[in-house]
């Protein structure tokens, strides 16, 4: 029962948090599992942090345990972007992963706001059996830079905020946490012996015997030089024609999240040192789009944007952009994208009749986060009862659109979802009854307004209206 | 069209035996009117493709620097309504003093765009306003290729009329403000200056009311669209006393002009910028003096009529002439005097003295489009019709009427205003074309009347005209016939030669000068590859996203539209050069020592200042050139 080691560098909010943290009585549930081994590896080479956890656990009490919990401070809670957990089943060769719920749970009397995941377990642990997890959790908006401000000249650097003892209601016999940052580059970081460092990786631990909730703050500073991209808010609209297309309009407020740019800036030195200049600038942007991209189109409100390319082959589409300017820290540009896809790629008729849109959710640039995103499915007019399949909770709504030569208006699907992240590009279902003779319904209307034009010609050039005889 | 076609129609139902020979009798009329119709919409199309240049070779963009304005206040009109644009006052210019939008524009373009784009969501065609903004231009560009066919047709035939709409069409004096993305007052103002004038002319043709008033309707869309208005409303009181004095006054004039006039100053009241300068300008003052001429004459008409005493009515007329001019001077002075009256403009001046503006307004003599026009440039703009031209004129005074009088004197001031400023090439394209039409349509008529003549009298002895030709020396008529068809032959080919290079020549200019936003500027690279400069709208675009929304933005006025338009923030002076001390400020700014300019800034609230600087990429007009 080692009190936590308080870096030097401590803020006094974490130094709080972390002598309360001493008081906590273990929660009651707790006292039926332990953590064997947990073992983290946070990733800290992008600004979006990638903790990969794997937990060993063990059900100490009596009745068999089902659910495991998992812990986060509330500063994390708010940045989690994602939680996946897989089962490791299986011995050694043939170890294979099952997917596991999760959801967030409240407990009572939480300490200090801790906020809770409630991992379902396939078969429910019997007392003295063992399980392995793999836990995989995102973070956004987790590193700060420190300076705050920088210069054109200068590298960006952040902090990192976390415990080197893992936050768990349950004893921990033994973790370790490793820690990668993306360079050598590390100014500083808390000591909590043993610590070790090599080359890009911190090493914590390995600590032994560790009672519930034990906490114990570190702060690791180092140079981070990624553009920290974040689209403020993301609206794609997904235009369903059934005939042949599938149009898609993204509309991005795209922003620097990084230090923030302090003085003038120097188009020519930009240019003329792109090694030392703007390093943690956002030059250029890759989005991967779907094979068989067509028509795709980069633009503003002011206007088409010249810079950018596109790559396509049979298994990708690949869509370089650049921004207008480059964007240096606190800097912000809003662009629009749009492409058009084979309908076929896409569009599904499902064994019950009804139609399906498979298309893949999130944002198509890499190593982006959306605080907010919107997905616009417009269903083609006259379809009904739309339904969507999202493999994570979603807020849905419907809506009306009115497009050209639209009478009734085309049903929207409206998906909302708050940070994302690249993880999140995974399929989603859009399933809706569409009657094809809806598709005639322009053509027709068309077709009879010439005619009546016609006519009209017709009739005037043969009727005598003058009433002078 | 409509009376050529009932006959056939209306005897098929009672006599079919004759119905088919009639028929057979109406089918070259039909033909016609199907060539006429299809020669029509082609020149329609035509119209409107080639003025696609700039949209294929940049993008669908507004260009330069007025269309900026205009299309952002064709934004607030369609975004906010009517009212509030009617009655908007722009903070975000000419800070501190601000701009009473609504009361200081021409709405007419905004309105049309407006109009254009409603009607299309009204059927649910999903445009967005700027493409509408950009294809407004070609549009009404089509529109006017279709008002110089019936203006044509009305003045001399509709053989001319055909032609004038194909000259029209692809002239590069109109090209160069009608293109793609040249969203301005002029797009759509040649179109309604030619209407009015066709409809003027139709109305003192037909001595018709309805003409008459149809003129008067688009005078005030005229009013409501561009400043040129002016020129209507001088030069059709000068035409109208040209007939008076060449001795053609008669009743249709009379009903034409009082018409036109009256209901054209009144509706023109409407537009707030024009407001009551129909009476009170010295430059409208010449309108309303025809008008009481008019009155005059009619009423000496009468009295002439009246009296039945030539001795009597001698000195009546002497009475009432001294009278007249007496009371209108007296009235004029008054006026004038007490400054009622406002005495004439520094740009109309400018007008009728070239070298006014230079000595008086310098501000206006700085404009580049102000500046008095060179030959090349009329070479440029017209090219063969610039040859065509007097050739169009000579036919005119030959078969001189009340309509031709009117063409020749468009024609002839227009080219006059033409070559005192640049810009008023605009305004003489249209009479150009026409009268290079009318010269075209009669040579060609001409000459195909010759060659046809002469084919009917080799067709009735053709064997004496081939064998006979060497042998016989016959009369001297006989003899001359075939070398008079190779003449005419050689002329016809000429002629089609000219009117192709003509054709080519449009097509080049309108591709390589007329066709450039002037915002994206391209080059070629080393290896042939296409360079697009885009600072410009890069710079706007920072603007817009990265500095506060009430950041004021201090600038050559030359990039205030553009600012306000594409970066959305707040600037000192922009091209409505409305105030000069605000302007000269600014210039005093940007040409003093820095601790000086930044005291100067100080005191206008500047936050950020724009600066061009060309000397990197090599682009001439930056601002340390100005």
């Amino acid at each position: 029962m080692a009190p936590p080691t308080i870096g030097a560098r401590l803020t006094p909010a974490v130094s709080i948090f972390a002598l309360l943290s001493l008081l906590v009585v273990a929660l009651p549930s707790a006292q039926e599992v332990q953590i064997i081994n947990a073992e983290r590896r946070i990733d800290l080479t992008s600004h979006i942090i990638r903790v990969f956890l794997t937990l060993k656990v063990e059900s100490i009490g009596t009745a068999a345990v089902s659910e495991i919990l998992l812990a986060f401070p509330p500063t994390e809670a708010d940045h989690l972007a994602l939680i996946k957990v897989q089962a490791a089943v299986g011995k050694r060769k043939k170890r294979a992963y099952v997917p596991l719920e999760v959801n967030p749970t409240e407990v009572p009397d939480a300490p200090n706001g801790t906020k809770y995941f409630t991992i379902s377990l396939l078969n429910p642990l019997k007392s003295g059996e063992a399980a392995t997890l793999e836990v995989l959790y995102i973070l956004t908006h987790s590193l700060e830079p420190f300076p705050a401000e920088i210069s054109q000249s200068e590298s960006q650097s952040v902090y990192y905020r976390d415990s080197a003892l893992l936050l768990s209601p349950y004893h921990v016999k033994q973790q370790m946490t490793f820690i990668k940052t993306p360079s050598t580059k590390v100014e500083s970081f808390t000591t909590v012996e043993p610590t070790n460092r090599a080359s890009t990786e911190l090493k914590y631990g390995p600590y032994e015997d560790r009672t519930p909730y034990s906490y114990s703050p570190i702060i690791v500073h180092f140079q981070n030089n990624n553009p920290f991209a974040v689209v403020e808010e993301l609206v794609r609209e997904v235009e369903i024609s059934h005939w042949g297309s599938l149009h898609i309009t993204e509309h991005y407020s795209l922003l620097h999240a990084g230090a923030r740019h302090k003085g003038i800036f120097s188009r020519v030195e930009y240019q003329s040192r792109p090694s030392f200049s703007g390093v943690s600038s956002i030059k250029r942007l890759l989005a991967r789009l779907p094979p068989r991209v067509h028509s795709v189109y980069y633009r503003d409100e002011i206007g088409n944007i010249s810079s950018s390319h596109l790559r396509t082959d049979v298994q990708k589409s690949e869509l370089e952009i650049e921004p207008r300017y480059p964007l240096f820290g606190g800097w912000k540009a809003t662009f629009v994208i749009g492409y058009g896809l084979p309908l076929q790629d896409f569009l599904f008729e499902s064994p019950d009749g009804r139609r399906y849109l498979n298309f893949s959710f999130g944002c198509p640039f890499v190593e982006t986060v959306v605080d907010k995103l919107t997905i616009k499915v417009v269903l083609p007019e006259g379809s009904k009862d739309p339904s969507a399949v999202v493999p994570f909770p979603v807020e849905q709504r419907l809506e009306k659109k009115y497009s050209y030569l639209d009478v009734v208006g085309r049903t929207v699907l409206v998906l909302e979802k708050k940070n994302v992240v690249p993880e999140h590009n995974t399929p989603f279902q859009v399933y809706y009854t569409f009657n094809p003779i809806f598709m005639l319904a322009e053509p027709i209307m068309l077709a009879s307004a010439f005619f009546l034009i016609f006519m009209a010609c017709v009739a005037y050039l043969n009727i005598d209206i003058s009433i002078r005889k | 069209m409509a009376a050529d076609l009932k006959p056939a129609w209306k005897s098929s139902d009672l006599m079919p035996f004759k119905y088919l020979k009639r028929k057979v009798k109406l089918k070259s009329k039909q033909q016609e009117l199907l060539i006429r119709v299809s020669i029509l919409f082609l020149v329609y199309v035509l119209a409107f493709i080639a003025r696609l240049f700039s949209v294929l070779r940049y993008e669908s963009m507004i260009h330069e620097f007025d269309p900026y304005f205009n299309y952002r206040t064709t934004l607030f009109l369609t975004q906010k309504g009517f009212y509030e644009f009617w009655n908007w006052f722009d903070s975000e210019s000419w800070y501190p003093l601000g701009r009473i939008i609504g009361g200081t524009l021409y709405p007419g373009l905004m309105v049309t765009a407006a109009l254009i784009y409603w009607t299309l969501r009204f059927f649910r065609f999903a445009v967005h306003i700027r493409e509408v903004c950009v294809l407004t231009a070609p549009f009404f560009a089509s529109n006017t290729t279709l008002v110089a066919y019936f203006f044509g047709k009305e003045i001399w035939d509709s053989g001319a009329g055909l032609v004038a709409a194909a000259l029209i069409a692809i002239c590069p004096g109109y090209i160069s403000r009608s293109v793609a993305g040249s969203y301005d007052n002029e797009g759509v103002a040649i179109f309604a200056l030619l209407l009015t004038f066709y409809l003027f002319v139709k109305a003192v043709n037909t001595g018709s009311l309805a003409w008459a008033l149809a003129s008067a309707f688009s005078y005030f869309y005229m009013v409501s669209a561009w400043g040129g208005y002016v020129f209507i409303i001088n030069l059709i009181p000068l035409y109208v006393l040209v007939l008076l004095i060449t001795g053609r006054y008669s009743l249709r004039l009379y009903v034409a002009y009082n018409c036109m006039y009256i209901l054209g100053m009144l509706l023109a009241m409407q537009i707030r910028f024009v407001g009551f300068q129909h009476v009170q300008s010295g430059e409208h003052m010449a309108a309303m003096g025809v008008f009481f001429l008019m009155q005059v004459f009619y009423f000496l008409d009468w009295v002439k009529h009246q009296l039945n005493d030539p001795k009597l009515f001698q000195a009546f007329l002497r009475i009432a002439v001294t009278c007249t001019v007496g009371v209108g001077a007296v009235a004029l002075g008054v006026g004038t005097a007490s400054g009622y009256i406002s005495p004439w403009t520094g740009r109309f001046y400018s007008l009728l003295d070239p070298t006014y503006a230079k000595d008086h307004i310098p501000i206006i003599a700085s404009v580049s489009e102000h500046q008095p026009t060179a030959w090349s440039s009329f070479m440029f703009d017209f090219h063969i019709l610039l040859l065509l031209f007097p050739a169009g004129l000579y036919f005119c005074f030959k078969r001189l009427s009340d309509a031709t009088i009117f063409i020749v004197m468009y024609g002839l001031t227009s080219m006059y205003f033409a070559g005192v400023m640049v810009r008023l090439i605009l305004v003489a394209t249209p009479a150009v074309c026409l009268i290079s039409a009318i010269a075209v349509s009669a040579t060609i008529k001409n000459l195909t009347l010759l060659l046809r003549t002469k084919n009917k009298v080799s067709q009735s002895g053709s064997t004496k005209a081939t064998s006979g030709a060497k042998a016989s020396s016959k009369a001297s008529l006989v003899q001359s016939q075939p070398f008079q068809g190779n003449v005419v032959i050689a002329l016809l080919v000429g002629a089609f030669y000219l009117l192709s290079r003509y054709a080519t020549h449009c097509t080049w200019v309108t591709s390589e000068a007329y066709s450039s936003p002037s915002i994206v500027l391209a080059a070629r690279g080393a290896h042939g590859n296409r360079v697009i400069f885009d600072d410009y709208r890069e710079a706007y675009f920072w603007l817009r996203q990265n500095t506060p929304s009430d950041a004021k933005v201090m600038s050559w006025w030359d990039y205030g539209y553009q600012i306000t338009a594409m970066g959305n923030r707040t600037v000192i002076v922009d091209n409505n050069t409305w105030n000069n001390t605000h302007i000269a400020t600014v210039g005093r700014a940007m040409s003093s020592y820095e601790d000086e300019a930044f005291e100067i800034m100080r005191s206008l609230d500047v936050d950020y200042v724009l600066v061009v600087f060309g000397g990197v990429t090599g682009y001439s007009s930056d601002d340390i050139n100005k």
